[in-house]
């Protein structure tokens, strides 16, 4: 199967060859490719890409995996509609 | 190792001075960046870029940086896609006060060539149809006015320096900078080097910077925070904006909207830690004034540091205390705007060239008479 139809981020549609092309070009940390390719930034908060990103900068670097760190962990968790947390702040009070 | 320039900082704005030093045909310039490129403010910023400003150093600034914008992509040559969207600025004046004052900023900016124009309610719902007409009086637009992706930007500004020969070090921490008969030694946490000149463009740590030479520059860091929802069709143009409501939002070309406010009474600091309490002060604002981007889902707040100065303006010149020593700090939250402009100008004090623009206003010197500059009161 070609790279180019291998996605690794299902939310920005990004294929295994960005990735690589990226990678070549001296982006060889997650928090860089994240800023390039949004990978990470979707609805799904990285939960797909992350792990696969991770793989494959291990393999690249030669480095263990747990060598590779995430990056920051951001709030929300899941998506809320900006009117249910207006609705919400308002209702606290 | 002898260099002739070393940058402290690799955001937009050292990014930009390391091209500009670089295009001179300027050899040996090191650039220094404790993380990643576009690591710190530049990276987390809202990335709008307006001309529509109530002072004039702030709008020639805007001006002809935005023409730099326009070209950008050619200047540099840069292969990706800068995203430089060009719709407009869309400002909302809410009190009278607001509404008088902004026509003397829209002549001012006309005085200075920008197209700015003011706008009643009906003609402002035209541009933005989404707007609730109760939450606003007046209004004035900018054409010109737009938004980039600030990674791009400065990936852009990156290569294009990169190629013509600048070296950069990232993941690596300016620990101290002393100073010896003209010559600088910067000490990192992985090696020491010397240069000529050193220029200060930490963005949240460029007073830091300063106190390792001994200077006292007039700036701090303060916490401002963004947030991003799911991407949709277009549906906004121009960015909407209200400083007396506190808020700008954007809908940038990937779809999604950006958009942040100010938190009051922000402690001086580099903390970036997001907030629930800007989470629910900026749904409110949104439900206020952009009822049905309301219906759009949070997917990602955070947060990054303005570097303010006295008057909520640039400081961009040679130190007067120190020579060889530049800086370009305290850009109060739009640095990324003016970047373009900082980088010619730093350049061309660093080259002895006539400079570009009348730079007295931007000196640090301006603060020594601390009762009469002129503060920029068009922020959020």
């Amino acid at each position: 199967m070609s790279k180019k139809d291998i996605i690794v981020c299902r939310c920005e549609d990004i294929s295994l060859a960005e990735l690589h092309t990226l990678m070549e070009q001296g982006f060889t940390s997650i928090e860089d490719l994240k800023r390039q390719l949004r990978v990470g930034m979707g609805p799904c908060q990285g939960a797909t890409c992350l792990p696969i990103i991770q793989r494959e900068l291990s393999i690249f670097l030669k480095k263990p995996i747990e060598e590779i760190p995430l990056p920051t962990v951001r709030p929300l968790t899941i998506g809320v509609p900006l009117k249910a947390i207006a609705r919400g702040a308002k209702n606290e009070k | 190792m002898k260099n002739k320039i070393i940058i402290v900082g690799s955001g937009v704005t050292g990014a930009s001075i390391a091209y500009n030093l670089a295009v001179k045909g300027v050899k040996d310039i090191l650039v220094l960046d404790k993380s990643y490129l576009t690591a710190g403010a530049t990276g987390r910023c809202g990335a709008g870029v307006r001309q529509q400003w109530a002072t004039k150093a702030n709008c020639i600034m805007a001006k002809h940086s935005i023409e730099f914008f326009e070209h950008a992509k050619e200047t540099l040559h840069y292969e990706g896609d800068i995203e430089f969207k060009q719709e407009g600025y869309l400002i909302l004046a809410t009190t009278l006060e607001e509404d008088k004052q902004f026509a003397k900023n829209v002549a001012l900016q006309n005085a200075l060539g920008i197209p700015s124009k003011k706008l009643t309610p009906e003609e402002a719902l035209k541009i933005v149809p989404h707007l609730n007409p109760k939450s606003f009086i007046s209004a004035t637009y900018c054409q010109t006015d737009g938004h980039l992706n600030p990674f791009k930007m400065t990936d852009a500004y990156y290569q294009a320096a990169k190629k013509l020969g600048a070296t950069f070090h990232f993941f690596e921490t300016v620990k101290g900078i002393q100073h010896h008969q003209g010559i600088y030694t910067v000490t990192t946490d992985k090696n020491t080097y010397q240069a000529d000149i050193v220029i200060d463009a930490a963005g949240g740590y460029s007073r830091e910077i300063g106190l390792m030479v001994g200077l006292d520059i007039p700036v701090y860091s303060e916490k401002h925070e963004i947030l991003v929802t799911e991407p949709i069709a277009k549906m906004q143009g121009p960015m909407v904006m209200s400083f007396t409501k506190n808020l700008y939002c954007q809908q940038v070309p990937h779809g999604s909207f950006l958009m942040g406010r100010t938190t009051p009474n922000q402690p001086q600091g580099h903390d970036i830690e997001a907030s629930h309490e800007f989470l629910d002060a900026m749904a409110k604002t949104i439900d206020d004034i952009l009822p049905k981007i309301g219906e759009l889902r949070v997917i990602r707040q955070w947060a990054g540091s303005y570097n303010m100065s006295p008057d909520k303006q640039p400081i961009i010149c040679e130190s007067p205390d120190l020579k060889g020593f530049y800086m370009a700090c305290g850009f109060s939250g739009h640095g990324f705007m003016f970047a373009p402009m900082t980088g010619v100008l730093i350049s061309e004090m660093i080259m002895n060239e006539p400079l570009s623009l009348e730079t007295e206003m931007l000196h640090i010197n301006r603060f020594n008479h601390q009762t009469t500059h002129e503060v920029e009161k068009s922020v959020v």
